[in-house]
């Protein structure tokens, strides 16, 4: 989070923090991972009076930020998510909302005041099965059939798709990328929950099946959304790292407490250099992670040159490093940091999920690599970070 | 918008104009910047070594002429009088530029620094504008050959006598003292006190009979690091900095400025030109190792391309903290951890990158060629500027708070404190 706060900001987030320690501690979020829906709906339209859903909608259509830079104050939000492990759908909700309102103009408004008022769940339909499961890969097919769209293939995991209303499906048409918004019950869809790491996020695999659509269903151009697309998964990415970097921190929090109460042969587990050294690392990542985090906030928020770039390092950083700073301090934590008893693994969870999720690490670094390949030898914006 | 600390308040140009003014100069007046040509640590000739240092020096002398030397130090002393955005803007400006390189680390940081927060106004008069003119080069006699880390056991005496005090001992890891003009010495003062109660700072000019430089070649054939002798140098009384016996205050800020060197306000830094031993791109080696197309080797491309914009992130957020006072200046151990393993772990990723050209190599190898000896070399970014076992101590015990480690000389007069046999020196 950022090292400084406007007052309105810091207001903002406080709300959201107080909330969310009222609402969900960490005994009612282990409750809920018997709950078919993760959270209540009550809880999530309460959420949403808060802010939670608006911040990437156009103001002619409802929404609005706290500082001009939504993202940024999002990006506030996901970092109290993360910091108590909360949950809700915030990464679907958003892209979508996001995606219908700077696309559509008032062609979804309708949708996005349903989105914005927590009424409706939305869940963006990305990333598919294998042998398409990397990065980026759309086998998903959209195809013009005279005045009507028709979808067939499958996208897993799609984040809250059993809970969602609208789901925004990302397919080719051709040699371009197409974006529809489809009602989940439209004849031809349907949903297979998956089980996942995290107790209160909830996945789906969604199958399409000669699902017919009027073209007014189409979210921008048919063919051209790959702009689009990239701009939503810089969102997505943004909210995932914001939300791990909070975790992270809760963790850290949380062990060096330990560390200071724990006693072992007649002294604190602080008091070994062995341990303060790990300590320290485990300090300068989630410095670290922070300060990424942020940077590509601000970059993509600002839709600046090189916020592809710092999305992809976020990623890829707070994906490693946010994982090792988890299991180190489980290891630090000893037997009990594996218990369902004791709140570490909530946080565990959601940086093992905000790891994998719209690319790994791994697949960031390629990322990464291309972007440094195009950018050619020696040349580097840095003056523009 | 007011000058710097120092100055009278003052109306000060704005950034925007001082940038493209510093824009012109720059594109009118300076060469590409060369890396070859920059200090670091490699191993060339004495006759280029010298060379490169008499071209800084007028480097230097140009920058001043054009009144962008000394962009935030008062104007008193010969400086602009300006402020840390300005000095951002500058070295924005200056990307893909030449720069003396010399002059930045450690003389106007930790150097220049230190003499701004305590020297006396007749050293701050004669030395400040001499630096910016390029006429002194600086160098920091502090480590000592009995040990690198422990900073306050310093060994070299400084013995009053008059007017004047008498130092001897040995100072070690001084870049480039052999052609380095003045020196910030730490010295101690009092054996009969705790270590940290005894010492106190001066300066001295380093081309005097009473100091011996020796060059000490390092494993890489790099002869930049000096150790001196120091036997019966005669420092004037008022050539002390700070009191006497109360030099660890004065270390404490000199070893914070040497944790802030990369972002600091006094140090002009091409933006984007690799600091020290930097070398070849992780992606230029890949092409010359023709290992463009491999996976594997873009993997590895991108993580060297992750740490380093994490580090420059990373240093923001912890420079932004401290400028706000929302971080203790002990957060400045935070960046260096994670700059000195991040470096680390990248001159690893270049030796993996250049595949057999690491190992053995010819000139057609081209950036692939620096890969096998830079490895050699890899551990200088945990170890120079205090090693990152200092840093992980300053992080668990002063920035998280944890136990300080016991120090079994902390109440005891320095005379007493066991000393083992220096096996350096």
């Amino acid at each position: 989070m950022l090292v400084e706060l406007s007052s309105d900001q810091e207001f903002f987030r406080e709300t959201t923090a107080r909330f969310l320690r009222e609402q969900v501690p960490a005994e009612q979020v282990r409750r809920l991972r018997d709950s078919p829906a993760g959270h209540d709906l009550e809880y999530w339209r309460r959420g949403a009076e808060l802010g939670w859903t608006s911040l990437l909608v156009n103001e002619e259509v409802g929404g609005g930020s706290i500082s001009g830079q939504g993202l940024v104050d999002l990006s506030l939000v996901a970092y109290e998510f993360g910091r108590h492990a909360a949950p809700g759908p915030l990464v679907p909700t958003n892209v979508v909302a996001a995606a219908l309102s700077g696309t559509g103009g008032q062609a979804h408004a309708e949708v996005v005041g349903e989105l914005l008022s927590g009424e409706a769940i939305a869940a963006w339909c990305y990333a598919e099965p294998p042998p398409y499961g990397r990065l980026g890969d759309i086998a998903l097919e959209i195809a013009v059939e005279g005045a009507d769209v028709v979808v067939n293939g499958i996208k897993r995991p799609v984040e809250a798709a059993g809970q969602a209303r609208y789901l925004l499906v990302t397919g080719r048409t051709g040699g371009g990328l197409t974006q529809v918004l489809v009602p989940v019950d439209t004849p031809g869809v349907s949903t297979t929950p998956l089980r996942t790491v995290d107790l209160t996020r909830r996945f789906d695999a969604v199958a399409f099946d000669h699902v017919r659509l009027p073209t007014a269903a189409v979210v921008g151009e048919v063919g051209a959304a790959a702009e689009q697309v990239e701009r939503q998964l810089q969102l997505a990415l943004t909210i995932l790292c914001a939300e791990a970097v909070g975790a992270m921190q809760t963790a850290f929090d949380s062990a060096v407490g330990w560390a200071f109460d724990r006693h072992s042969f007649g002294r604190p587990l602080a008091s070994y250099q062995a341990l303060k050294h790990r300590f320290a690392d485990m300090k300068t990542w989630l410095e670290a992670g922070h300060a990424i985090a942020d940077s590509a906030a601000a970059a993509v928020a600002a839709d600046l040159p090189d916020a592809a770039e710092l999305v992809s390092v976020a990623k890829a950083f707070i994906g490693d490093y946010g994982g090792e700073l988890l299991q180190e301090c489980v290891q630090l934590h000893g037997g009990i940091g594996l218990t369902f008893e004791h709140d570490l693994h909530l946080f565990l969870r959601r940086v093992a999920l905000n790891r994998v999720l719209y690319g790994t690490p791994g697949e960031h670094r390629q990322r990464i690599a291309d972007i440094v390949e195009r950018r050619g030898a020696g040349a580097r914006p840095e003056g523009a970070a | 918008m007011n000058g710097v600390v120092g100055d009278e308040i003052e109306d000060v140009e704005d950034v925007e104009s001082f940038r493209l003014r510093a824009r012109a100069w720059i594109r009118a007046s300076l060469k590409p910047y060369s890396a070859e040509r920059a200090m670091g640590l490699g191993s060339v000739s004495a006759e280029e070594e010298l060379a490169a240092v008499a071209y800084e020096r007028q480097l230097q002398r140009a920058f001043f002429d054009a009144g962008f030397a000394g962009i935030c130090i008062p104007r008193k002393y010969s400086g602009q009088g300006l402020t840390p955005a300005h000095q951002r803007a500058f070295n924005e400006e200056l990307a893909g530029y030449e720069c003396p390189t010399r002059f930045q680390i450690p003389t106007m940081a930790p150097c220049a620094a230190v003499l701004l927060e305590f020297g006396t106004e007749e050293q701050k008069t004669r030395h400040l504008p001499a630096i910016l003119k390029g006429e002194e080069i600086w160098m920091q006699f502090l480590s000592e050959p009995s040990g690198g880390s422990d900073l306050a056991g310093a060994l070299t005496s400084a013995v009053r006598q008059g007017d004047d005090w008498v130092l001897n001992g040995s100072k070690i890891w001084t870049t480039g003292a052999w052609w380095s003009d003045w020196a910030l010495c730490l010295a101690r003062t009092n054996w009969d006190v705790p270590k940290h109660r005894g010492l106190t700072v001066f300066i001295l000019p380093i081309r005097q009979p009473g100091i011996e430089i020796s060059q000490i070649e390092m494993l890489n054939g790099g002869k930049d690091f000096c150790q001196e002798y120091l036997t019966d140098v005669v420092v004037p009384d008022a050539d002390r900095v700070g009191d006497v016996d109360n030099g660890w205050t004065v270390c404490v800020r000199w070893m914070f400025h040497e944790r802030t060197i990369f972002t600091s306000s006094y140090v002009t830094h091409p933006v984007g030109a690799p600091r020290g031993n930097g070398g070849a791109a992780p992606i230029d080696i890949a092409r010359a190792a023709d290992r463009l197309a491999d996976p594997c080797a873009r993997d590895l491309i991108g993580e060297a391309r992750m740490l380093e914009v994490v580090s420059n992130e990373l240093s923001r957020r912890i420079s932004a903290g401290m400028t706000s006072r929302r971080m203790s200046d002990q957060a400045a151990a935070v960046s260096r951890l994670f700059g000195g393993t991040a470096r680390a772990r990248t001159t690893t990723i270049k030796s993996e990158l250049a595949g057999p050209a690491a190992a053995a190599w010819s000139d057609d190898d081209g950036a692939a060629s620096q890969a096998g000896v830079g490895f050699l070399m890899r551990q200088t970014s945990c170890i120079g500027g205090g090693t990152t076992e200092m840093a992980r101590n300053v992080v668990s015990e002063r920035v998280l708070g944890m136990p300080r480690e016991p120090a079994l000389d902390r109440d005891v007069p320095f005379r007493d404190v066991p000393r083992g046999g220096s096996r350096r020196a």
